[in-house]
């Protein structure tokens, strides 16, 4: 019965079950498309179960990524809207940024004036004020930011909630099988994937590997510049909501944008529905290094003891890392491949692929049936490296 | 009789040197000493070796102890733990 399927085909095979494959999938399929989608491994278990859910427009300056997050942000609720929000885990929670110090303070205000002016609402507190958006803050911090349309989602069940909508719609979704390569037809278009589990005939395929990204789009014979980011995250002992939003040092949107190889840590601090409290952001360029590194741990811990010092008297439970995946220019890989027929990319959405996941499913889907894109995909180009290079 | 004793939310349980609270608090009869975070139900030992985090209450002010594992000592204030044991950071 599979055999028949397979020999069929589809009109676009997917390659990662993670955030974006998944969005990939479910956009592809609503908009008709018969979709499949591959995984190495399981749903989620690549970047998307090693990060926080966050879906933030809090930490982007006016540009081709805001843009996209905006868009996202929007279908994020439609989601929500159709599926319920308890598919997804979604919390409209909002983001309250923190500055540490006074010239912290003045890029932080800066920053939102930019922000404004496209849409995104940043909310100025004082520092007498903090406290009343988050009774828990130390009493010494001189301001911040509320930006109220910051959401969070469980990311892996929101995965999974999105493939289980595009299976709803038609969908196959087949884990533990690895593109090893790509067959391509006597035009050079792509036709096949090759898998260690067998051979998926399909009419374009869509490299959603993320953070390995790079190796799939090489297997399908068409490179991508993505590299890992690689970032820890403590988690305490379940608590009382504890945190209302989330809530991160102004520091963060710095590191975030930073070229810098060198380790960069931050204080992002959040509460989960589970009860545990998440504590970030370490950014560190050392490869797939897995190594847990102690020091990264207790810078991480030091900076939210900083900003809640409640938390020096609460356990640490465990700690997990992730590696992000980042493109030289930071802005994801979203688009055809022109050098293959048949191929596009969907990765490289280093921190914020949660955010950017819906936007990106669409735009993919717009891009395969041939319907105006909703977004400019122009700054996403994956050709843009290529012809740099040139 | 020898036997020291600590406080059980505030009446005295005796114990043998080298008891844990939790095997002192079975032998004076008490089975349970907290309450699950969501449906608030009753739990005391379960693995009785450190493992489970069933078994967690107050000691000496410091919430989520391992009953199993903590050594009695004298005059050490144990207290029954609701939910998360830090119900007062809650905002």
């Amino acid at each position: 019965m599979s055999e028949r399927m397979t020999e069929r085909g589809s009109d676009v095979v997917v390659v990662g079950a993670g955030i974006i494959g998944a969005a990939c999938a479910y956009f592809g399929a609503r908009a008709g498309l018969s979709v499949t989608v591959l995984d190495r491994g399981a749903v989620g278990g690549g970047t998307t179960s090693r990060c926080e859910g966050n879906i933030l427009v809090s930490d982007k300056e006016a540009g081709p990524e805001l843009d996209l997050a905006l868009a996202s942000r929007g279908l994020w609720l439609q989601l929500a809207a159709e599926h319920g929000a308890d598919a997804f885990e979604l919390e409209e929670k909002g983001g309250l940024v923190v500055a540490t110090g006074d010239p912290g303070l003045a890029s932080l205000r800066a920053f939102a004036a930019g922000q404004g002016a496209i849409g995104v609402t940043a909310v100025p507190v004082s520092g007498g004020d903090l406290r009343e958006y988050e009774p828990n803050l130390a009493e010494d911090l001189p301001g911040g930011t509320y930006y109220p349309q910051d959401l969070q989602v469980q990311p892996v069940l929101a995965a999974a909630s999105l493939l289980a909508a595009a299976r709803d719609l038609g969908a196959r979704v087949v884990t533990g099988a690895e593109v090893t390569g790509a067959s391509r037809g006597a035009d050079g278009r792509l036709i096949a994937v090759r898998t260690t589990r067998e051979t998926f005939p399909a009419g374009a395929v869509v490299n959603a590997a993320g953070t390995w990204g790079a190796v799939v789009g090489e297997r399908l014979g068409g490179s991508v510049p993505v590299l890992p980011r690689r970032g820890f995250i403590l988690v305490t002992e379940p608590l009382p909501r504890v945190v209302r939003h989330k809530v991160y040092s102004a520091d963060y949107v710095a590191n975030v944008a930073s070229d810098n190889a060198g380790l960069e840590t931050s204080a992002v601090v959040e509460g989960t529905r589970g009860g545990t409290v998440l504590i970030g952001a370490s950014r560190e360029r050392v490869g797939f290094d897995e190594t847990t590194s102690p020091d990264v741990l207790r810078r991480l811990a030091a900076h939210a003891v900083r900003l809640f010092p409640f938390l020096a008297q609460v356990r640490v439970m465990r700690s997990y890392r992730g590696f992000r995946p980042y493109c030289p220019d930071h802005l994801p890989v979203i688009g055809l491949d022109r050098r293959i027929p048949g191929l596009l990319h969907a990765c490289g959405h280093e921190g914020a692929g949660i955010g950017l996941a819906p936007a990106t499913g669409r735009l993919i889907a717009d891009l395969l049936t041939g319907a105006a894109p909703q977004l400019d995909p122009g700054p996403f180009d994956p050709m843009r490296f290529v012809l740099e290079d040139a | 009789m020898t036997e020291e004793s600590f406080t059980f939310d505030g009446r005295p349980v005796a114990f043998r040197p080298g008891q844990s609270v939790g095997a002192a608090l079975t032998a004076a009869g008490v089975r349970s000493w907290r309450s699950t975070r969501v449906d608030g139900r009753p739990r005391g030992l379960f693995c009785g070796i450190g493992v489970c985090f069933d078994c967690l209450l107050v000691v000496d002010g410091r919430p989520n102890e391992r009953a199993c594992i903590v050594p009695a000592d004298a005059g050490m204030r144990v207290e029954s733990q609701k939910g998360t044991g830090h119900g007062r950071l809650e905002v």
